[in-house]
């Protein structure tokens, strides 16, 4: 099944790796967060034993809320299977023992790159988002003590300014990731990288969303039922990106498509980037046109082996 | 095609078994020990201590072993290590005017009290291989006598009011905060206390660059070596259920004070000011790194013009540690494929329109 219990923590270290003092300033750090939502609180990030920049700051936040009845699930690009992914799920199975999950429904706690899961997120759940840059305006302004004051004066013109440029030159705006928010009428907040694709799923949002950004020493959060709105013109209204074909797996429309190049001769499939929502549609029947004779679904033994690639690469061949 | 693109546990599992077949090598060849890499790649050790922030020879040694001797990847592993360890207490601070000195020299002054002692040091060996074994000297087993009177060069100067004055005095008894880079995120404007914790654990590359730059011009200081010394400091530690400090233990530090030039202003006659420069270990190419940048990060404090990176404090401080760049750096081989795939539609999507143009232009 894809729910996996794990009963060992590890030697020497504490439930969820951070010890209780750290977990405590985190807290205090997230429950500012929410009490402020979109602002970004700095917060005395510490060295986790992977890289920064692969997801500390998520960790760091996933640790800190994370109990022992608590299911996790971790993806990147929308997928349970990708190698970091893998690795950072493994290192909550191993060191606070919790359950884990490659199903969104089952998952209390969803740590998140760059997507947001195609299936609506229920109250009981926690989306935290891996951040590399907190600053939406960081890349209009370097330097944090300009940016700390522009978000105090709410002074965010230096961003319109950056969009309608766009539309001058393109006639689009031509941020297609990372494409920035209102949150709650006041702050401007850099989403992470997911695509704009996904912004709307965070208005509105039945669950709680908080953002940890480990190497820039930043948390920031949208509670619940909070609106969210992406920047846009009266006359250049916000657009989701849209994509012509659908799901060559499931058949799936109107969900984020990863584009797979299968041949030599530039031979395409897109398929959805959240393998979970695939796997269930291909379980429920669900058929792409590119299944060819192939089973819709191949049940696996063990979720250690719930790879996409074995699932695919037999559909494909 | 499509097995390429996915990873997976097994895959992870793999390479952490192949990584460590390649890490032991030929298994001909006798496996360094954690105290070899301690004793005879000291200065290597130093390094990783320094950047990691951690003093501990023979767990950098370890750490430097189990990198394969990539130093950032050693200096991570201290690092991650050294951040679960439990905080007890802040240390007295270190008396190095009372240091067990193994070299200790000053391009101020031809000759000071307790002398020029050069000490272990490379800097006047001709830099050729030795291929024959048999041509390489001697080591001196005699131990270098570190009980040498040495008072610092600076509180020399300081005598005759030449240097701007220490604002620490051991005898005041006033407590004075220190900021904690490990506990409280750095916030902008930063204090030199912070700017110095910052630079001691900073990338000595990332520093040597900046103090380089500033020699050539970029953020000029005039800087003079007033002093470096390289040895032993007691470390104390005030016990609360005592009310005394206790001795717990040795540590080798290198420090350097950096004498530059000031011109003084309206109210203020002109002095020497300084750059400061501490590093676990021996390394005075960092430790003079460090005061080179410490003292151009002052430029403010002295009315100077601020345009050189070097001056830049957000630029230096939020740069300089090397666990945060090569995981930044190195995060880009993350899949980045949704991402990715949304620039893939938008420039589809303007080159058509682009196209579309064209045509009608031609039309």
């Amino acid at each position: 099944m894809a729910t996996k219990t794990h009963d060992n923590t590890t030697v020497g270290y504490n439930f969820a790796y951070l010890d209780e003092q750290t977990k405590r300033m985190i807290r205090r750090a997230l429950l500012k967060a929410v009490a402020i939502p979109g602002y970004q609180v700095p917060f005395a990030s510490r060295e986790m034993p992977m890289p920064y920049g692969w997801g500390t700051g998520g960790v760091q936040v996933t640790a800190s809320v994370i109990g022992q009845d608590d299911t996790l699930k971790v993806i990147d690009q929308g997928s349970d299977d990708t190698t970091n992914a893998v690795s950072i799920r493994k290192f909550f199975a191993k060191t606070a023992g919790v359950k884990t999950t490659t199903k969104t429904n089952e998952a209390s706690i969803i740590q998140t790159r760059h997507r947001i899961p195609e299936e609506k997120l229920q109250e009981h759940q926690i989306l935290v988002y891996q951040v590399p840059i907190p600053e939406p305006l960081r890349f209009l302004e370097p330097r944090e003590t300009e940016t700390r004051k522009l978000h105090a004066l709410e002074e965010y013109g230096l961003m319109h300014v950056r969009l309608y440029e766009d539309i001058a030159q393109h006639g689009h705006i031509s941020k297609t990731y990372a494409y920035p928010v209102k949150v709650d009428g006041r702050y401007m907040m850099d989403p992470s990288p997911t695509p704009k694709f996904d912004n709307p799923k965070m208005d509105n949002c039945q669950a709680l969303q908080l953002f940890g950004a480990g190497r820039e020493s930043r948390i920031y959060a949208i509670p619940p039922y909070t609106k969210v709105v992406s920047l846009d013109f009266e006359d250049h209204p916000f657009e989701r990106t849209k994509f012509e074909n659908s799901c060559g797996l499931c058949g799936a429309e109107g969900v984020y498509l990863d584009e797979v190049i299968v041949d030599d001769n530039g031979g395409r499939l897109f398929c959805c980037s959240d393998t979970d929502y695939c796997e269930q549609r291909r379980e429920a029947g669900h058929r792409g046109d590119m299944l060819g004779d192939a089973p819709s679904y191949v049940k696996s033994s063990a979720e250690a082996d719930v790879t996409a690639s074995s699932h695919h690469s037999a559909a494909l061949e | 095609m499509y097995v390429a693109v996915k990873g997976g546990e097994k895959a992870i599992d793999a390479a952490h078994r192949l990584l460590a077949d390649r890490r032991r090598g030929d298994r001909d060849l006798p496996e360094l020990s954690d105290e070899q890499i301690a004793e005879q790649l000291f200065v290597g050790v130093s390094r990783v201590m320094a950047e990691g922030a951690l003093y501990d020879p023979k767990l950098a040694g370890r750490a430097i072993r189990q990198a394969r001797g990539d130093m950032i990847e050693a200096i991570f592993l201290v690092r991650a290590y050294r951040t679960t360890l439990p905080r007890f207490g802040y240390s007295e601070p270190l008396d190095t005017a009372e240091m067990e000195i193994q070299r200790r020299i000053s391009s101020t002054f031809k000759d000071l009290p307790g002398g020029q002692v050069l000490g272990p040091t490379f800097d006047y060996t001709h830099r050729l291989i030795d291929f024959n074994e048999d041509e390489a000297l001697e080591p001196d087993h005699r131990p270098v006598d570190g009980s040498i009177d040495a008072p610092h060069v600076m509180k020399l100067l300081d005598k005759d009011d030449l240097v701007e004055r220490i604002n620490y005095d051991p005898a005041d008894d006033t407590e004075i905060e220190v900021g904690d880079i490990t506990r409280q995120p750095i916030s902008y404007p930063a204090d030199r206390d912070v700017r110095l914790q910052n630079l001691a654990r900073g990338d000595e590359g990332f520093l040597l660059s900046l103090g380089y730059s500033t020699q050539r011009g970029y953020g000029r200081t005039h800087p003079f070596v007033g002093e470096i010394r390289y040895g032993e400091v007691e470390l104390e530690f005030f016990v609360e259920e005592l009310g005394f400090s206790v001795s717990i233990g040795d540590i080798e530090v290198t420090e350097c004070d950096m004498v530059n030039q000031f011109k003084g202003s309206v109210d203020k006659a002109p002095q020497f000011t300084r750059g400061y420069g501490l590093v676990f270990g021996q390394s005075e190419r960092k430790a003079m790194s460090m005061s080179l940048v410490d003292r151009a990060l002052r430029c403010d404090e002295f009315g100077e013009e601020r345009s050189a990176p070097a001056q830049d404090e957000e630029f230096v401080l939020s740069h300089s540690d090397n666990v945060q760049a090569t995981g930044f750096v190195e995060h880009l081989k993350l899949p980045h494929y949704v991402d990715f795939q949304a620039e893939l539609a938008l420039l589809r999507q303007l080159r058509r329109e682009h196209e579309e143009t064209q045509e009608e232009a031609t039309e």
